[in-house]
């Protein structure tokens, strides 16, 4: 492509932005209040609909003009439904956990009187003299959003809503430079893969551009198979022009016609705001034929993957696209040599494409001022679990783990002690507090014995079992395993079945031996990065919390007290009420059962160990106790004419 | 041609060739089930063709590595015996040891890499899972013996190659995988007539010829 053609774009592109500009300003400077709901999966999951639907009843039934704006998720999970309410005379308030009680109250409080219900705020979306900004809070001001910037301010099924807030300009700046210098630009900002192995993209990307004049497909990994994780999906459902633009970047500058969206059909959301998204993308020329005028033709097809984990592995991803079971492939030939068809394929992580257009828009140099010298930018975790501002957090990399999870996410909640800390899914490891001060970037976390990965996290409490997790996340594995090569199909079925004996008390002293062995024969052995990373949880949980495995051999103790075989629950009689029947009614299996002077007692050849007799017995008595081993557990007989 | 030193002895061959089939047609054998010659892209999933080559710091598969000049292979370091022989011990950990009983006996590959890799053929370091049910008669000219089977995709390449698509194709997943002999059609297709091409290509006894009805 000569790039002296390519003079047109700012030309064509200033109209569309007109146009965006013009429908925004209509937008923002109607004198009437705008209501802001966010409508990702997560939004939708804590009711957002219904909350959608009371603001709309009440408006019409108070007779108040205001506009509704759905947009996407902001990431603060903990907060769903989130509201940002934008009244005239206010400042923009963000409002947490609306139930559709709660719009009807703002409407006629808020809209209606001018009492912004301050109990019900959680800070002003600006500086301002009357509400506290979230700026003040560290969920939000020790956060850095690249890749999140508009997420959830902006109407992701409205093209023009991106383009007025700068969106597309990086793919018009993108057209007047040569394929050459974009590559330069992006391997200039240091960008690594966000999809797990953290290669350089820029690299990547040259070795496609130096394929030379045959067709090279691009491809966006959007997969995301790893259990508590949901980054891509919140990106794709809240903003995915962004991920459009830096795919329509990449294909220009290594010189495709062709790209793939592989969304896995579970997200049934995401396959819909993304397929809507390049049909608008289409209808102004910013996708298609002779894009904004140039000779770039560019199609994007959406492709279902049917959620096999494995499926997000790069060469099995590709297989799945050409119709095959999705299996791994031997790699080299590597998919940017050799991939869909044959021909040179540009795959990429959701979060790295939507990192190019601020990439290129503020330059390289910009990107590297965020993050580390040898992981640049952002990145993105869910942080789900025991953890109190659970969601999607943006951070510049070097940030620690103590400062992610106890200042931005505000530690474990229920005065629980921090236990644990997943990182990297099923491939990755499970750090103890020592390693709180790791700082995040790629190679720090795999030092330790973690991975990046694409940015699941989970925080676990003093109550999480290790061995039991480990087995947890093995039977993912065995499961998700394509059961092609021998290492993964059949080492994580022996490493699964040890980790459940373990967890029932039928460990052995040679297990330990045995896990590590196997480990990390599966390790060196495996043929793709599944295998190559399954026996993780196993081995660093080993590393960090052997006297845990110990327990469950040598004392059939679970530590945690969470493994049920291990486990009994007794009531003590010195607390029991008597006459009090609260654990009678909820026991499921009729194990309790009143003693001679009408306390309770539980009969363990009945108890399923459930807990809910726990759950039930009065605070103010607290007569249940859990003990592991079970045989610490009195024996209370149950008298003989029960 | 190039030449490289196995095993410290040298030997000569076309540049560009695999490794593994340059070994074995120098009478040095390198264990492995699911190699095929002359196939476009190997399959790589046995796991036990294991070798050392001098400047790479890990056991890599043979079938995966092409010749170059000069390059110095060692087939029997105590990496490359660690990985084949916990390779072979989980492929016997999920296998059926009844050799009597066995039409591959004698010529079973499992046997010969047992032998060679001085391993027997009941390992005492693992348990052993079987699948249910033990065998699969759906086909109308074939029985298929899921705890013989090795999967290492032979059959399936072999079915592919003689008439383009499958007749036999890859099933279900992590240890629950087996060979189904749906492929890609509704049911068992009879039209695949019984060339036994894929009894022939089998490593293992794993799939056999129905025996014929005696009127
Ligand atoms: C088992 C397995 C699952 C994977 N799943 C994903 C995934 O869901 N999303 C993803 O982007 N990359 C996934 N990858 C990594 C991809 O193979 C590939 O490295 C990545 O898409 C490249 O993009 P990047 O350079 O932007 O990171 C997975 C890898 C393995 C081994």
């Amino acid at each position: 492509m000569n790039p002296a053609k390519n003079e047109k774009p700012r030309k064509v592109f200033g109209s569309i932005c007109q146009e965006a500009e013009a429908r925004r300003n209509a937008f923002k400077e109607a004198p009437v209040p705008k209501i802001h709901i966010g409508m990702a999966t997560c939004g939708i999951a804590s009711g957002a609909l219904e909350t959608k639907k009371a603001f709309i009843e009440v408006l019409a039934e108070r007779n108040i003009d205001a506009r509704i704006h759905s947009v996407g998720c902001i990431g603060h999970c903990y907060a769903e439904p989130v509201v940002i309410i934008d009244n005239p005379g206010f400042p923009p308030i963000f409002y947490h956990q609306v139930t559709p009680g709660k719009a009807k109250m703002l409407v006629k409080s808020y809209l209606e009187k001018g009492d912004p219900l301050f109990e019900h705020v959680l800070g002003a979306m600006e500086e301002n003299d009357l509400i506290p900004p979230v700026s003040d809070f560290p969920r939000f001001n020790l956060e850095k959003r690249v890749v999140m910037e508009k997420c959830g301010l902006i109407d992701p099924e409205d093209i023009y809503d991106y383009i007025a807030e700068g969106g597309y300009s990086a793919l018009v700046k993108a057209l007047e430079l040569p394929p050459e210098e974009i590559v330069t630009e992006v391997k200039n900002s240091g960008l690594r893969g966000r999809g797990g192995a953290g290669f350089p993209t820029g690299k990547k990307w040259e070795f496609a551009l130096e394929a030379g004049k045959q067709d090279k497909i691009v491809i966006c990994n959007a997969d995301e198979g790893d259990p508590g994780a949901y980054m891509d999906r919140t990106i794709l459902e809240s903003n995915p022009h962004q991920v459009i633009e830096g795919m329509a970047i990449c294909a220009y500058a290594v010189g495709a016609r062709k790209a793939f969206f592989y969304v896995r059909a579970e997200y049934p959301l995401a396959v819909k705001i993304v397929s809507k998204a390049i049909q608008q993308a289409k209808e102004i020329g910013l996708l298609g034929k002779g894009i904004l005028g140039t000779q770039f033709d560019l199609e994007i097809e959406v492709f279902q993957g049917s959620g096999a984990f494995v499926c997000g592995e790069e060469t099995a991803l590709i297989q799945s696209i050409e119709g095959k079971r999705g299996m791994p492939q031997y790699r080299p030939p590597y998919p940017v040599q050799k991939g869909f068809m044959e021909q040179p394929t540009v795959i990429n992580n959701v979060k790295t494409f939507a990192s190019i257009p601020p990439i290129l828009g503020n330059g390289a140099v910009w990107y590297r001022g965020i993050g580390t010298e040898n992981s640049p930018g952002t990145a993105i975790f869910s942080v789900v679990g025991d953890v109190v501002h659970a969601g999607l957090v943006e951070i510049p990399m070097g940030v620690t783990l103590r400062t992610l999870i106890f200042d931005i996410c505000g530690g474990v909640p229920n005065k629980r002690e921090f236990k644990a800390v997943q990182i990297g899914g099923p491939s990755g490891g499970c750090l103890p507090p020592d390693f709180l001060d790791t700082p995040i970037d790629f190679d720090s976390l795999t030092g330790a014995g973690a991975m990046m990965g694409s940015g699941g996290m989970v925080v676990m409490d003093e109550d999480t079992c290790m061995v039991d997790v480990a087995r947890y996340f093995l039977d993912f594995t065995q499961k998700e395993s394509c059961g092609k090569c021998t290492f993964c199909r059949i080492g994580t079925r022996h490493l699964l079945n040890t980790l459940e004996r373990l967890t029932k008390g039928e460990g052995r002293e040679e297990d330990l031996e045995q896990l590590r062995v196997i480990g990390e024969d599966i390790k060196d052995g495996s043929l793709c990065g599944l295998g190559k990373t399954a026996p993780n949880p196993v081995i660093t949980s080993l590393m960090y919390f052997r006297g845990e495995y110990e327990a469950h051999i040598r004392e059939k103790r679970c530590p945690a007290g969470m493994c049920r075989p291990l486990t009994a629950y007794y009531i003590d009689l010195d607390r029991c009420a008597r006459g009090c029947d609260a654990c009678v009614g909820c026991c499921p299996v009729e194990a309790i059962f009143t003693t001679k002077n009408r306390k309770k007692g539980v009969d363990q050849s009945l108890c399923v160990k459930c807990g809910e007799c726990m759950v039930a017995c009065p605070t103010e008595y607290n007569a249940v106790i859990k003990v592991s081993p079970p045989d610490l557990a009195p024996v209370i007989e149950r008298p003989v004419d029960d | 041609m190039v030449k490289l030193l196995v095993d410290n002895i040298e030997v000569e061959v076309d540049e560009g060739k695999n490794l593994l089939q340059a070994c074995l047609d120098n009478d040095i054998y390198i264990p492995n089930l699911c190699y095929i010659d002359g196939i476009n892209r190997v399959s790589a999933s046995c796991r036990l063709c294991f070798v050392d080559i001098e400047g790479v710091d890990q056991p890599v598969t043979s079938c995966t590595v092409r010749v170059e000049e000069g390059m110095v292979v060692k087939t029997d370091t105590p990496p490359v015996r660690r990985l084949q022989r916990t390779a072979l011990q989980l492929l016997l950990s999920v296998h059926v040891v009844d050799c009597g009983h066995c039409p591959a006996n004698k010529k079973c590959e499992l046997q010969r890499i047992a032998r060679f890799l001085k391993i027997g053929l009941k390992p005492k370091r693992l348990e052993q899972f079987l699948k249910e049910p033990g065998i699969d008669t759906d086909h109308p000219f074939l029985d298929y013996y899921p705890n013989r089977c090795v999967l290492c995709g032979r059959c399936v390449h072999v079915c592919r190659n003689s008439r383009e698509r499958s007749f036999l194709a890859f099933a279900r997943r992590g240890f629950d995988t087996i060979i189904s002999f749906y492929g890609e059609n509704e049911a068992p297709d009879l039209s695949c007539g019984d060339c036994f091409a894929c009894v022939e290509i089998c490593p293992v006894g794993a799939l056999v010829p129905k025996e014929k009805e005696v009127p």
